[in-house]
């Protein structure tokens, strides 16, 4: 079973302006958990491009509609192994996403457009989309490296 | 995000510092497109070397100037990429399809 631990949460809203308030926060969380500076800034990549999604297809560009993102630290088994990761869990009330557009595309063309998922998935361990409650739900999680581990982080 | 543009004989510099995210990318991609579509200007070149951050909309506006440049025969060149930018660069597997080079000098020579 999965021990959680929650470490912040945010309530903000849709707004493209606030997406520099939560990197640096986030920042300073993963930095605090343990994470090296290259994990440190794909998390942040990952959770800051996820919102960007949020922001502009869940709410259409809306600014001022909710947003709540829960940052916990957890364990998990993993290849037999119990470890320790940071969870984040965002959620949103805009319309319903379309999972069939959630697998990302081919980065063998060249266009702009369309990376930020191919980002989320490069840069996180698990990557889970719910719908429930009329609520858009993306679980993200970010394993710990096991050396991190052994130095009691 | 804040934008400095220089002027040489056949080139722009823009020196680009800050953070290349939702919010300011469109600012980005305007100033692109203007050096590019109105100004008809032959090099484009970005300084990277001051920007901390840059997402996906910020590549993207990267990828739509260079595709500009190339139609209208111009080039777009990069250069003073840090840390953060190459990484982010290299995750989007499109880090070989832009002119990088090293440095100023490098990016405006002939």
């Amino acid at each position: 079973m999965n021990r959680s631990r929650l470490l912040l949460k945010l309530e903000l809203q849709s707004n493209p302006e606030m997406l520099r308030v939560v990197r640096h926060a986030l920042g300073q969380l993963a930095e605090t958990l343990g994470f090296s500076g290259p994990e440190c800034r794909a998390v942040v990549l990952a959770v800051d491009e996820a919102l960007t999604n949020i922001i502009r297809h869940a709410y259409d560009g809306e600014g001022e509609r909710p947003i709540q993102a829960l940052f916990s630290r957890i364990e998990v088994r993993r290849d037999g192994e119990q470890r320790k990761a940071l969870e984040i869990v965002l959620e949103d009330c805009g319309k319903r996403v379309d999972q069939a557009k959630l697998c990302g595309r081919s980065l063998e063309e060249v266009r702009p457009g369309g990376l930020g998922l191919h980002f989320i998935q490069e840069c996180m361990d698990t990557v889970e989309f719910r719908r429930a409650r009329g609520k858009n739900q993306l679980r993200l999680v970010k394993l710990l490296s096991l050396e991190k581990m052994e130095k009691g982080a | 995000m804040k934008i400095a543009e220089r002027h040489l004989d056949k080139a722009t510099i823009f020196d680009v510092s800050g953070d290349i995210d939702l919010a300011t990318s469109p600012e980005l991609r305007k100033a692109l497109l203007r050096e590019l579509r109105e100004a008809r200007m032959p090099r484009v070149v970005l300084n990277l070397q001051a920007v901390r951050y840059i997402d996906s909309s910020g590549v993207a506006s990267l990828v739509e100037g260079l595709k500009v440049s190339r139609d209208l025969g111009a080039r777009l060149i990069l250069f003073g990429l840090n840390t953060t930018v190459r990484e982010v660069l290299q995750l989007s597997k499109l880090v070989k399809i832009f002119e990088i080079c090293e440095n100023e000098e490098q990016a405006v020579s002939p």
